[in-house]
Protein backbone atom coordinates (compact mmCIF):
# COMPACT_ATOMS: atom_id res chain seq x y z
CA UNK A 1 0.00 0.00 0.00
CA UNK A 2 1.36 3.35 -1.00
CA UNK A 3 0.94 6.40 1.15
CA UNK A 4 -0.30 8.78 -1.51
CA UNK A 5 -0.12 11.82 0.72
CA UNK A 6 3.61 11.44 1.18
CA UNK A 7 4.00 11.15 -2.59
CA UNK A 8 1.78 13.98 -3.75
CA UNK A 9 2.66 17.62 -4.04
CA UNK A 10 -0.40 19.14 -2.43
CA UNK A 11 0.59 22.82 -2.27
CA UNK A 12 1.63 23.23 -5.91
CA UNK A 13 -1.28 21.20 -7.23
CA UNK A 14 -3.74 23.17 -5.10
CA UNK A 15 -2.37 26.40 -6.59
CA UNK A 16 -2.77 24.92 -10.06
CA UNK A 17 -6.35 23.96 -9.24
CA UNK A 18 -7.10 27.47 -8.04
CA UNK A 19 -5.65 28.98 -11.22
CA UNK A 20 -7.71 26.60 -13.31
CA UNK A 21 -10.85 27.72 -11.54
CA UNK A 22 -10.02 31.42 -11.99
CA UNK A 23 -9.32 30.97 -15.72
CA UNK A 24 -12.41 28.83 -16.06
CA UNK A 25 -14.80 31.24 -14.35
CA UNK A 26 -13.30 34.35 -15.97
CA UNK A 27 -13.31 32.75 -19.42
CA UNK A 28 -16.87 31.52 -19.16
CA UNK A 29 -18.20 34.83 -17.78
CA UNK A 30 -16.51 36.86 -20.54
CA UNK A 31 -17.56 34.21 -23.05
CA UNK A 32 -21.18 34.37 -21.91
CA UNK A 33 -21.30 38.16 -22.24
CA UNK A 34 -19.63 38.00 -25.67
CA UNK A 35 -22.10 35.30 -26.74
CA UNK A 36 -25.08 37.45 -25.74
CA UNK A 37 -23.71 40.23 -27.94
CA UNK A 38 -22.84 37.85 -30.80
CA UNK A 39 -25.11 34.80 -30.40
CA UNK A 40 -23.92 33.19 -33.64
CA UNK A 41 -20.39 32.97 -32.22
CA UNK A 42 -21.36 30.80 -29.25
CA UNK A 43 -21.42 27.36 -30.92
CA UNK A 44 -18.26 27.84 -33.02
CA UNK A 45 -16.45 28.98 -29.87
CA UNK A 46 -17.78 25.99 -27.97
CA UNK A 47 -16.52 23.72 -30.76
CA UNK A 48 -13.05 25.32 -30.46
CA UNK A 49 -13.11 24.72 -26.70
CA UNK A 50 -14.32 21.15 -27.11
CA UNK A 51 -11.60 20.40 -29.69
CA UNK A 52 -8.93 21.90 -27.44
CA UNK A 53 -10.05 19.98 -24.32
CA UNK A 54 -10.47 16.65 -26.08
CA UNK A 55 -7.07 17.25 -27.66
CA UNK A 56 -5.47 17.60 -24.24
CA UNK A 57 -7.17 14.46 -22.90
CA UNK A 58 -6.54 12.37 -25.99
CA UNK A 59 -2.99 13.63 -26.38
CA UNK A 60 -2.35 12.53 -22.79
CA UNK A 61 -3.88 9.11 -23.53
CA UNK A 62 -1.77 8.74 -26.69
CA UNK A 63 1.41 9.66 -24.81
CA UNK A 64 0.46 7.29 -21.98
CA UNK A 65 0.07 4.42 -24.46
CA UNK A 66 3.29 5.43 -26.23
CA UNK A 67 5.33 5.40 -23.04
CA UNK A 68 3.89 2.02 -22.00
CA UNK A 69 5.13 0.67 -25.33
CA UNK A 70 8.44 2.50 -25.62
CA UNK A 71 9.58 2.49 -22.00
CA UNK A 72 12.17 5.08 -21.04
CA UNK A 73 12.51 7.27 -18.00
CA UNK A 74 10.80 10.28 -19.59
CA UNK A 75 7.61 8.24 -19.59
CA UNK A 76 7.97 6.92 -16.05
CA UNK A 77 8.31 10.38 -14.55
CA UNK A 78 5.49 11.82 -16.67
CA UNK A 79 3.09 8.88 -16.41
CA UNK A 80 0.90 10.30 -13.62
CA UNK A 81 0.43 13.54 -15.56
CA UNK A 82 -0.59 11.63 -18.69
CA UNK A 83 -2.94 9.43 -16.65
CA UNK A 84 -4.60 12.36 -14.92
CA UNK A 85 -5.15 14.01 -18.32
CA UNK A 86 -6.58 10.84 -19.85
CA UNK A 87 -9.05 10.48 -16.97
CA UNK A 88 -10.70 13.74 -18.08
CA UNK A 89 -12.03 12.12 -21.24
CA UNK A 90 -15.60 12.00 -19.80
CA UNK A 91 -15.50 15.78 -19.20
CA UNK A 92 -14.45 16.34 -22.82
CA UNK A 93 -17.23 14.01 -23.98
CA UNK A 94 -19.70 16.03 -21.92
CA UNK A 95 -18.68 19.10 -23.92
CA UNK A 96 -19.77 17.27 -27.06
CA UNK A 97 -23.45 17.28 -26.02
CA UNK A 98 -24.25 20.89 -27.07
CA UNK A 99 -22.55 20.22 -30.39
CA UNK A 100 -24.63 17.08 -30.91
CA UNK A 101 -27.85 18.97 -30.08
CA UNK A 102 -27.16 21.94 -32.34
CA UNK A 103 -25.54 20.12 -35.25
CA UNK A 104 -27.46 21.98 -38.00
CA UNK A 105 -26.28 25.32 -36.63
CA UNK A 106 -22.65 24.28 -37.04
CA UNK A 107 -22.62 22.00 -40.06
CA UNK A 108 -24.03 22.79 -43.47
CA UNK A 109 -24.51 19.10 -44.29
CA UNK A 110 -26.86 18.72 -41.30
CA UNK A 111 -29.40 21.13 -42.85
CA UNK A 112 -31.75 19.18 -45.16
CA UNK A 113 -32.59 22.19 -47.34
CA UNK A 114 -28.87 22.88 -47.95
CA UNK A 115 -28.24 19.23 -48.85
CA UNK A 116 -31.12 19.18 -51.33
CA UNK A 117 -29.84 22.30 -53.01
CA UNK A 118 -26.34 20.90 -53.47
CA UNK A 119 -25.56 17.88 -55.61
CA UNK A 120 -22.18 17.25 -53.97
CA UNK A 121 -23.66 17.29 -50.47
CA UNK A 122 -26.37 14.88 -51.60
CA UNK A 123 -23.65 12.62 -52.90
CA UNK A 124 -21.85 12.79 -49.54
CA UNK A 125 -25.04 12.32 -47.50
CA UNK A 126 -24.61 8.55 -46.90
CA UNK A 127 -21.57 9.43 -44.77
CA UNK A 128 -22.28 12.99 -43.69
CA UNK A 129 -25.70 12.66 -42.06
CA UNK A 130 -26.78 13.37 -38.50
CA UNK A 131 -27.33 9.82 -37.29
CA UNK A 132 -24.22 8.29 -38.74
CA UNK A 133 -22.22 11.27 -37.41
CA UNK A 134 -23.51 10.68 -33.88
CA UNK A 135 -22.98 6.91 -34.07
CA UNK A 136 -19.40 7.42 -35.23
CA UNK A 137 -18.75 9.88 -32.39
CA UNK A 138 -20.15 7.35 -29.89
CA UNK A 139 -17.88 4.62 -31.28
CA UNK A 140 -14.81 6.87 -31.04
CA UNK A 141 -15.63 7.81 -27.44
CA UNK A 142 -16.20 4.17 -26.48
CA UNK A 143 -12.87 3.03 -27.93
CA UNK A 144 -10.98 5.86 -26.22
CA UNK A 145 -12.78 5.38 -22.93
CA UNK A 146 -12.01 1.64 -23.00
CA UNK A 147 -8.26 2.31 -23.34
CA UNK A 148 -8.15 5.15 -20.80
CA UNK A 149 -10.34 3.33 -18.28
CA UNK A 150 -8.38 0.07 -18.27
CA UNK A 151 -4.93 1.65 -18.22
CA UNK A 152 -5.96 3.82 -15.26
CA UNK A 153 -7.74 0.99 -13.43
CA UNK A 154 -4.69 -1.28 -13.67
CA UNK A 155 -2.43 1.57 -12.65
CA UNK A 156 -4.46 2.01 -9.43
CA UNK A 157 -4.19 -1.71 -8.76
CA UNK A 158 -0.47 -1.55 -9.44
CA UNK A 159 -0.16 1.14 -6.76
CA UNK A 160 -1.92 -1.17 -4.34
CA UNK A 161 0.53 -3.91 -5.29
CA UNK A 162 -2.20 -6.14 -6.72
CA UNK A 163 -0.87 -6.44 -10.26
CA UNK A 164 1.85 -5.28 -12.60
CA UNK A 165 4.57 -5.47 -9.96
CA UNK A 166 6.72 -7.83 -12.03
CA UNK A 167 8.08 -6.98 -15.45
CA UNK A 168 6.21 -9.91 -17.00
CA UNK A 169 2.92 -8.70 -15.53
CA UNK A 170 3.27 -5.20 -17.00
CA UNK A 171 2.59 -6.84 -20.38
CA UNK A 172 -1.13 -6.15 -19.93
CA UNK A 173 -0.46 -2.41 -20.30
CA UNK A 174 1.23 -3.02 -23.63
CA UNK A 175 -1.48 -5.38 -24.82
CA UNK A 176 -3.95 -2.48 -24.59
CA UNK A 177 -1.53 0.22 -25.70
CA UNK A 178 -0.37 -1.26 -29.01
CA UNK A 179 -3.80 -1.67 -30.63
CA UNK A 180 -5.01 1.35 -28.66
CA UNK A 181 -2.43 3.64 -30.21
CA UNK A 182 -3.26 2.39 -33.69
CA UNK A 183 -6.98 2.82 -33.00
CA UNK A 184 -6.35 6.30 -31.61
CA UNK A 185 -4.59 7.51 -34.76
CA UNK A 186 -7.27 6.07 -37.03
CA UNK A 187 -10.30 7.16 -35.00
CA UNK A 188 -8.91 10.59 -34.20
CA UNK A 189 -8.18 11.09 -37.89
CA UNK A 190 -11.79 10.23 -38.67
CA UNK A 191 -13.01 12.39 -35.79
CA UNK A 192 -11.01 15.34 -37.12
CA UNK A 193 -12.63 14.83 -40.52
CA UNK A 194 -16.09 14.61 -38.91
CA UNK A 195 -15.85 17.47 -36.42
CA UNK A 196 -13.55 19.95 -38.17
CA UNK A 197 -13.03 19.20 -41.84
CA UNK A 198 -16.77 18.79 -42.50
CA UNK A 199 -17.36 22.38 -41.33
CA UNK A 200 -16.71 23.12 -45.00
CA UNK A 201 -18.23 19.98 -46.51
CA UNK A 202 -16.81 20.67 -49.96
CA UNK A 203 -13.22 20.85 -48.78
CA UNK A 204 -10.99 17.87 -48.24
CA UNK A 205 -7.38 17.21 -47.36
CA UNK A 206 -6.13 13.68 -46.71
CA UNK A 207 -3.43 14.74 -44.25
CA UNK A 208 -5.79 16.86 -42.13
CA UNK A 209 -6.38 14.11 -39.54
CA UNK A 210 -2.67 13.68 -38.97
CA UNK A 211 -2.21 17.42 -38.44
CA UNK A 212 -4.77 17.23 -35.63
CA UNK A 213 -3.22 14.04 -34.18
CA UNK A 214 0.29 15.55 -34.17
CA UNK A 215 -1.12 18.75 -32.68
CA UNK A 216 -2.81 16.85 -29.86
CA UNK A 217 0.37 14.97 -28.98
CA UNK A 218 2.36 18.22 -29.07
CA UNK A 219 -0.20 20.07 -26.95
CA UNK A 220 -0.45 17.32 -24.31
CA UNK A 221 3.32 16.85 -24.20
CA UNK A 222 3.98 20.57 -23.78
CA UNK A 223 1.30 20.80 -21.11
CA UNK A 224 2.82 17.84 -19.26
CA UNK A 225 6.30 19.34 -19.42
CA UNK A 226 4.98 22.58 -17.96
CA UNK A 227 3.25 20.66 -15.15
CA UNK A 228 6.38 18.58 -14.47
CA UNK A 229 8.53 21.72 -14.30
CA UNK A 230 6.13 23.05 -11.67
CA UNK A 231 6.20 19.78 -9.72
CA UNK A 232 10.01 19.61 -9.93
CA UNK A 233 10.26 22.60 -7.59
CA UNK A 234 9.28 20.67 -4.47
CA UNK A 235 9.07 17.19 -2.96
CA UNK A 236 8.47 14.45 -3.97
CA UNK A 237 9.20 15.14 -7.64
CA UNK A 238 12.28 17.25 -6.87
CA UNK A 239 13.99 14.04 -5.77
CA UNK A 240 13.00 12.16 -8.94
CA UNK A 241 13.17 14.66 -11.78
CA UNK A 242 16.58 15.47 -13.23
CA UNK A 243 17.82 17.82 -15.93
CA UNK A 244 18.24 14.76 -18.13
CA UNK A 245 14.50 14.03 -18.01
CA UNK A 246 13.64 17.53 -19.16
CA UNK A 247 16.32 17.24 -21.82
CA UNK A 248 14.62 14.11 -23.19
CA UNK A 249 11.12 15.61 -22.97
CA UNK A 250 12.41 18.77 -24.66
CA UNK A 251 13.83 16.70 -27.51
CA UNK A 252 10.45 15.02 -27.89
CA UNK A 253 8.76 18.43 -27.95
CA UNK A 254 11.14 19.53 -30.71
CA UNK A 255 10.31 16.38 -32.68
CA UNK A 256 6.55 17.01 -32.37
CA UNK A 257 6.93 20.68 -33.33
CA UNK A 258 8.70 19.50 -36.47
CA UNK A 259 6.18 16.73 -37.13
CA UNK A 260 3.27 19.18 -36.88
CA UNK A 261 5.06 21.66 -39.15
CA UNK A 262 5.85 18.89 -41.63
CA UNK A 263 2.20 17.78 -41.87
CA UNK A 264 0.87 21.34 -41.99
CA UNK A 265 3.31 22.46 -44.63
CA UNK A 266 2.67 19.34 -46.72
CA UNK A 267 -1.03 20.18 -46.75
CA UNK A 268 -0.33 23.77 -47.73
CA UNK A 269 2.22 22.92 -50.43
CA UNK A 270 0.00 20.34 -52.14
CA UNK A 271 -3.11 22.52 -52.09
CA UNK A 272 -1.19 25.64 -53.12
CA UNK A 273 0.58 23.84 -55.98
CA UNK A 274 -2.59 22.15 -57.20
CA UNK A 275 -4.67 25.33 -56.87
CA UNK A 276 -7.89 23.39 -57.43
CA UNK A 277 -11.24 25.16 -56.92
CA UNK A 278 -12.48 22.59 -54.36
CA UNK A 279 -9.29 22.69 -52.25
CA UNK A 280 -7.86 26.19 -52.36
CA UNK A 281 -10.79 28.04 -50.65
CA UNK A 282 -9.50 26.81 -47.26
CA UNK A 283 -6.34 28.88 -47.64
CA UNK A 284 -7.98 31.78 -49.50
CA UNK A 285 -10.32 32.25 -46.52
CA UNK A 286 -7.32 32.26 -44.17
CA UNK A 287 -5.20 34.67 -46.20
CA UNK A 288 -7.58 37.64 -46.21
CA UNK A 289 -9.96 39.61 -43.95
CA UNK A 290 -7.16 39.91 -41.40
CA UNK A 291 -6.69 36.14 -41.06
CA UNK A 292 -3.37 36.43 -42.91
CA UNK A 293 -1.86 37.92 -39.74
CA UNK A 294 -3.06 34.98 -37.68
CA UNK A 295 -1.63 32.65 -40.35
CA UNK A 296 1.71 34.42 -40.11
CA UNK A 297 1.59 34.24 -36.32
CA UNK A 298 1.09 30.47 -36.54
CA UNK A 299 3.98 30.01 -38.99
CA UNK A 300 6.31 31.98 -36.72
CA UNK A 301 4.92 31.05 -33.29
CA UNK A 302 3.94 27.45 -33.88
CA UNK A 303 7.07 26.47 -35.77
CA UNK A 304 10.02 28.85 -36.14
CA UNK A 305 10.18 30.26 -32.62
CA UNK A 306 9.75 27.00 -30.65
CA UNK A 307 11.93 25.16 -33.19
CA UNK A 308 14.85 27.56 -32.81
CA UNK A 309 14.48 27.78 -29.01
CA UNK A 310 14.26 24.00 -28.56
CA UNK A 311 17.47 23.49 -30.53
CA UNK A 312 19.35 24.77 -27.49
CA UNK A 313 20.64 22.05 -25.19
CA UNK A 314 20.91 24.42 -22.23
CA UNK A 315 17.30 25.55 -22.56
CA UNK A 316 16.02 21.97 -22.59
CA UNK A 317 17.92 21.23 -19.38
CA UNK A 318 16.41 24.20 -17.52
CA UNK A 319 12.89 23.24 -16.42
CA UNK A 320 11.68 26.81 -15.87
CA UNK A 321 12.74 28.04 -19.29
CA UNK A 322 11.45 24.90 -20.96
CA UNK A 323 8.11 25.36 -19.19
CA UNK A 324 7.75 28.84 -20.67
CA UNK A 325 8.29 27.49 -24.17
CA UNK A 326 5.84 24.69 -23.34
CA UNK A 327 3.06 27.07 -22.20
CA UNK A 328 3.71 29.14 -25.31
CA UNK A 329 3.21 26.06 -27.51
CA UNK A 330 -0.04 25.21 -25.66
CA UNK A 331 -1.27 28.75 -26.41
CA UNK A 332 -0.27 28.36 -30.06
CA UNK A 333 -2.24 25.11 -30.23
CA UNK A 334 -5.35 27.03 -29.16
CA UNK A 335 -4.66 29.76 -31.73
CA UNK A 336 -4.19 27.08 -34.40
CA UNK A 337 -7.60 25.57 -33.58
CA UNK A 338 -9.22 29.01 -33.66
CA UNK A 339 -7.56 29.51 -37.06
CA UNK A 340 -9.00 26.22 -38.33
CA UNK A 341 -12.55 26.68 -37.02
CA UNK A 342 -13.39 30.39 -36.69
CA UNK A 343 -12.86 31.55 -40.33
CA UNK A 344 -15.72 29.25 -41.42
CA UNK A 345 -18.09 31.37 -39.33
CA UNK A 346 -16.85 34.95 -39.52
CA UNK A 347 -15.18 35.56 -42.83
CA UNK A 348 -16.55 39.04 -43.35
CA UNK A 349 -15.87 40.54 -39.94
CA UNK A 350 -13.54 43.51 -39.76
CA UNK A 351 -11.54 41.91 -36.98
CA UNK A 352 -11.18 38.19 -37.57
CA UNK A 353 -11.33 36.77 -34.04
CA UNK A 354 -14.34 37.51 -31.86
CA UNK A 355 -14.00 37.70 -28.08
CA UNK A 356 -16.07 34.55 -27.58
CA UNK A 357 -13.70 32.56 -29.84
CA UNK A 358 -10.97 33.06 -27.26
CA UNK A 359 -12.91 33.40 -24.00
CA UNK A 360 -15.10 30.29 -24.20
CA UNK A 361 -12.23 27.91 -25.10
CA UNK A 362 -10.14 29.45 -22.29
CA UNK A 363 -13.05 29.00 -19.90
CA UNK A 364 -13.55 25.36 -20.87
CA UNK A 365 -9.80 24.74 -20.70
CA UNK A 366 -9.68 26.40 -17.27
CA UNK A 367 -12.33 23.98 -16.03
CA UNK A 368 -10.31 21.16 -17.59
CA UNK A 369 -7.24 22.37 -15.70
CA UNK A 370 -9.23 22.57 -12.46
CA UNK A 371 -10.44 18.99 -12.90
CA UNK A 372 -6.96 17.88 -13.99
CA UNK A 373 -5.39 19.20 -10.79
CA UNK A 374 -8.06 17.35 -8.82
CA UNK A 375 -7.21 14.13 -10.62
CA UNK A 376 -3.48 14.67 -10.14
CA UNK A 377 -4.04 15.02 -6.40
CA UNK A 378 -5.84 11.72 -6.11
CA UNK A 379 -2.83 9.57 -6.86
CA UNK A 380 0.83 9.36 -5.89
CA UNK A 381 2.94 11.35 -8.35
CA UNK A 382 5.31 8.49 -9.06
CA UNK A 383 4.49 4.90 -10.03
CA UNK A 384 6.36 3.42 -7.06
CA UNK A 385 5.27 -0.16 -7.68
CA UNK A 386 6.20 -0.17 -11.35
CA UNK A 387 9.15 -2.56 -11.74
CA UNK A 388 10.81 -0.26 -14.29
CA UNK A 389 10.48 2.68 -11.91
CA UNK A 390 12.13 0.65 -9.13
CA UNK A 391 14.90 -0.24 -11.55
CA UNK A 392 15.34 3.43 -12.44
CA UNK A 393 15.66 4.41 -8.76
CA UNK A 394 18.05 1.53 -8.07
CA UNK A 395 20.38 2.48 -10.91
CA UNK A 396 20.12 6.18 -10.27
CA UNK A 397 21.12 6.88 -13.85
CA UNK A 398 19.42 10.20 -14.43
CA UNK A 399 19.64 10.66 -18.19
CA UNK A 400 17.26 8.23 -19.82
CA UNK A 401 17.71 7.42 -23.48
CA UNK B 1 64.31 7.77 -7.89
CA UNK B 2 65.41 7.57 -11.48
CA UNK B 3 61.91 6.98 -12.77
CA UNK B 4 60.73 10.33 -11.47
CA UNK B 5 62.95 12.22 -13.90
CA UNK B 6 61.33 10.65 -16.96
CA UNK B 7 58.42 12.87 -18.09
CA UNK B 8 54.97 11.31 -18.02
CA UNK B 9 51.93 12.04 -20.17
CA UNK B 10 49.64 11.73 -17.16
CA UNK B 11 48.19 9.46 -14.53
CA UNK B 12 45.49 6.93 -15.26
CA UNK B 13 43.18 5.79 -12.47
CA UNK B 14 41.07 2.71 -12.99
CA UNK B 15 37.59 2.19 -11.50
CA UNK B 16 35.19 -0.73 -11.44
CA UNK B 17 31.86 1.09 -11.82
CA UNK B 18 30.56 4.11 -13.73
CA UNK B 19 29.32 5.67 -10.47
CA UNK B 20 32.85 5.56 -9.01
CA UNK B 21 34.24 7.15 -12.16
CA UNK B 22 31.68 9.97 -12.09
CA UNK B 23 32.29 10.60 -8.38
CA UNK B 24 36.07 10.62 -8.93
CA UNK B 25 35.81 12.94 -11.92
CA UNK B 26 33.63 15.34 -9.94
CA UNK B 27 36.11 15.43 -7.05
CA UNK B 28 39.06 15.93 -9.38
CA UNK B 29 37.23 18.81 -11.06
CA UNK B 30 36.40 20.32 -7.67
CA UNK B 31 40.06 19.94 -6.72
CA UNK B 32 40.95 22.18 -9.66
CA UNK B 33 42.08 19.72 -12.32
CA UNK B 34 40.97 20.68 -15.83
CA UNK B 35 43.06 18.73 -18.36
CA UNK B 36 41.27 15.44 -17.78
CA UNK B 37 39.59 12.76 -19.81
CA UNK B 38 37.40 9.79 -19.03
CA UNK B 39 37.24 6.45 -20.82
CA UNK B 40 34.43 3.93 -20.52
CA UNK B 41 33.01 1.01 -22.52
CA UNK B 42 29.80 2.98 -23.13
CA UNK B 43 29.01 6.71 -23.19
CA UNK B 44 28.38 8.24 -19.76
CA UNK B 45 26.92 11.71 -20.13
CA UNK B 46 27.53 12.51 -16.47
CA UNK B 47 31.24 11.77 -16.68
CA UNK B 48 31.51 14.11 -19.60
CA UNK B 49 29.78 16.81 -17.57
CA UNK B 50 31.78 16.04 -14.42
CA UNK B 51 35.12 16.89 -16.04
CA UNK B 52 33.69 20.27 -16.95
CA UNK B 53 33.34 19.90 -20.68
CA UNK B 54 31.33 22.78 -22.04
CA UNK B 55 32.53 22.68 -25.59
CA UNK B 56 30.04 24.31 -27.93
CA UNK B 57 32.27 24.37 -30.98
CA UNK B 58 30.59 21.39 -32.63
CA UNK B 59 27.10 22.87 -32.07
CA UNK B 60 28.24 26.04 -33.82
CA UNK B 61 29.73 24.09 -36.71
CA UNK B 62 26.48 22.14 -37.19
CA UNK B 63 24.38 25.31 -36.99
CA UNK B 64 26.61 27.05 -39.53
CA UNK B 65 26.41 24.00 -41.78
CA UNK B 66 22.62 24.00 -41.52
CA UNK B 67 22.35 27.69 -42.40
CA UNK B 68 24.74 27.28 -45.34
CA UNK B 69 22.72 24.27 -46.54
CA UNK B 70 19.46 26.19 -46.31
CA UNK B 71 20.85 29.16 -48.24
CA UNK B 72 22.48 26.89 -50.84
CA UNK B 73 19.28 24.87 -51.32
CA UNK B 74 17.10 27.93 -51.71
CA UNK B 75 19.75 29.65 -53.84
CA UNK B 76 19.94 26.69 -56.19
CA UNK B 77 16.17 26.64 -56.68
CA UNK B 78 16.04 30.39 -57.12
CA UNK B 79 18.84 30.36 -59.65
CA UNK B 80 17.26 27.53 -61.67
CA UNK B 81 13.69 28.87 -61.66
CA UNK B 82 14.11 32.63 -61.62
CA UNK B 83 17.41 33.22 -63.45
CA UNK B 84 18.62 30.29 -65.59
CA UNK B 85 15.31 28.77 -66.78
CA UNK B 86 12.50 31.26 -66.12
CA UNK B 87 9.49 29.15 -67.13
CA UNK B 88 5.87 29.99 -66.39
CA UNK B 89 4.59 26.98 -64.44
CA UNK B 90 0.85 27.00 -63.70
CA UNK B 91 0.86 30.79 -63.70
CA UNK B 92 2.86 30.88 -60.49
CA UNK B 93 5.49 33.56 -59.87
CA UNK B 94 9.06 32.61 -60.81
CA UNK B 95 10.19 32.83 -57.19
CA UNK B 96 7.57 30.39 -55.87
CA UNK B 97 8.99 29.89 -52.40
CA UNK B 98 6.62 27.13 -51.18
CA UNK B 99 7.90 24.87 -53.97
CA UNK B 100 11.48 25.53 -52.90
CA UNK B 101 11.03 24.51 -49.26
CA UNK B 102 11.48 20.71 -49.67
CA UNK B 103 14.87 21.13 -51.39
CA UNK B 104 15.87 23.84 -48.91
CA UNK B 105 14.95 21.55 -46.02
CA UNK B 106 16.79 18.53 -47.45
CA UNK B 107 19.92 20.60 -48.09
CA UNK B 108 19.77 21.99 -44.54
CA UNK B 109 19.72 18.48 -43.11
CA UNK B 110 22.37 17.18 -45.50
CA UNK B 111 24.94 19.89 -44.87
CA UNK B 112 24.21 19.97 -41.11
CA UNK B 113 24.70 16.19 -40.84
CA UNK B 114 27.91 16.25 -42.88
CA UNK B 115 29.20 19.14 -40.73
CA UNK B 116 28.41 17.13 -37.61
CA UNK B 117 30.37 14.07 -38.78
CA UNK B 118 33.32 15.96 -40.27
CA UNK B 119 33.40 18.51 -37.43
CA UNK B 120 33.47 15.70 -34.88
CA UNK B 121 36.35 13.99 -36.69
CA UNK B 122 38.39 17.19 -37.05
CA UNK B 123 37.78 18.45 -33.50
CA UNK B 124 38.72 15.06 -32.06
CA UNK B 125 41.95 15.14 -34.03
CA UNK B 126 41.02 11.91 -35.80
CA UNK B 127 42.44 9.80 -37.30
CA UNK B 128 44.81 9.36 -34.35
CA UNK B 129 46.77 6.11 -34.69
CA UNK B 130 48.85 6.77 -31.56
CA UNK B 131 47.79 7.91 -28.12
CA UNK B 132 49.93 7.66 -24.97
CA UNK B 133 47.19 5.87 -22.98
CA UNK B 134 47.77 2.81 -25.17
CA UNK B 135 51.10 2.42 -23.34
CA UNK B 136 49.15 1.23 -20.30
CA UNK B 137 48.39 -2.47 -20.91
CA UNK B 138 45.32 -2.33 -18.64
CA UNK B 139 43.79 0.30 -20.92
CA UNK B 140 42.32 -2.33 -23.24
CA UNK B 141 39.72 -2.84 -20.49
CA UNK B 142 38.34 0.61 -21.32
CA UNK B 143 36.48 -0.99 -24.20
CA UNK B 144 35.36 -3.92 -22.06
CA UNK B 145 34.60 -3.61 -18.35
CA UNK B 146 36.65 -0.87 -16.64
CA UNK B 147 36.30 2.89 -16.26
CA UNK B 148 39.30 5.21 -16.46
CA UNK B 149 40.07 8.73 -15.38
CA UNK B 150 43.12 10.36 -16.95
CA UNK B 151 44.78 13.45 -15.48
CA UNK B 152 47.18 14.90 -17.99
CA UNK B 153 50.57 16.27 -16.97
CA UNK B 154 49.97 19.49 -18.94
CA UNK B 155 47.37 20.47 -16.33
CA UNK B 156 48.86 23.42 -14.40
CA UNK B 157 47.89 21.76 -11.13
CA UNK B 158 49.58 18.49 -12.08
CA UNK B 159 52.30 17.30 -9.71
CA UNK B 160 53.48 13.75 -10.06
CA UNK B 161 53.55 12.97 -6.34
CA UNK B 162 50.65 15.09 -5.12
CA UNK B 163 48.34 14.11 -7.97
CA UNK B 164 49.21 10.47 -7.33
CA UNK B 165 48.31 10.88 -3.67
CA UNK B 166 45.09 12.65 -4.59
CA UNK B 167 44.06 9.93 -7.02
CA UNK B 168 44.82 7.25 -4.42
CA UNK B 169 42.36 9.02 -2.17
CA UNK B 170 39.62 8.46 -4.76
CA UNK B 171 39.76 4.73 -4.11
CA UNK B 172 40.66 3.44 -7.60
CA UNK B 173 41.37 -0.23 -8.17
CA UNK B 174 44.67 0.68 -9.84
CA UNK B 175 46.75 3.72 -10.86
CA UNK B 176 49.18 3.71 -13.77
CA UNK B 177 51.65 6.26 -15.02
CA UNK B 178 51.17 6.97 -18.71
CA UNK B 179 54.38 7.18 -20.70
CA UNK B 180 54.37 9.83 -23.40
Amino acid sequence: MVDRHALSDTADVARLQQRGMIIGVAGLVVGAIASILQPDQFLPSWLIGFTFCIGLSMGCLALLMTQHLSGGQWGLVARRVFEAGSRLLPYSVLLFIPIAIFLPKLYLWARPEAVHADEILEHKAPYLNVWFFLIRAAVYFLIWWFCAHNLNRWSVQQDRGELGVTEADTRRFRVISAPGLLAYVLTMSLAAIDWLMSLDPHWYSTIFGFIIVAGQALCALSFSVAILAMLAESAPMSTVLRAGHFHDLGKLMLAFVMLWAYFSFSQFLIIWAGNLPEEIPFYIARLRYGWQYVSLLIVVGHFFLPFLLLLSRDLKRRPRLLARVAWFIVAMRLIDLIWIIAPVFNQDRAFPVSVANVAIPLGLAGVWLYLFAGQLRRRALVPVNDPYFKEMLAHGQPAGH
Amino acid sequence: MAAATVPVYGLLAEFDTPAQLVAAAKRAHAEGYRKMDTFSPFPIEEAWEAIGHHDHRLSLIVLTGGVIGALAGYGLEYWVHAIAYPLNIAGKPLNSWPQFIPVTFEMTILVASLSAVLGMIVLNGLPMPYHPVFNVPRFEHASRDKFFLLVESRDPKFDRQRTLEFLKGLDPSEINEVEP
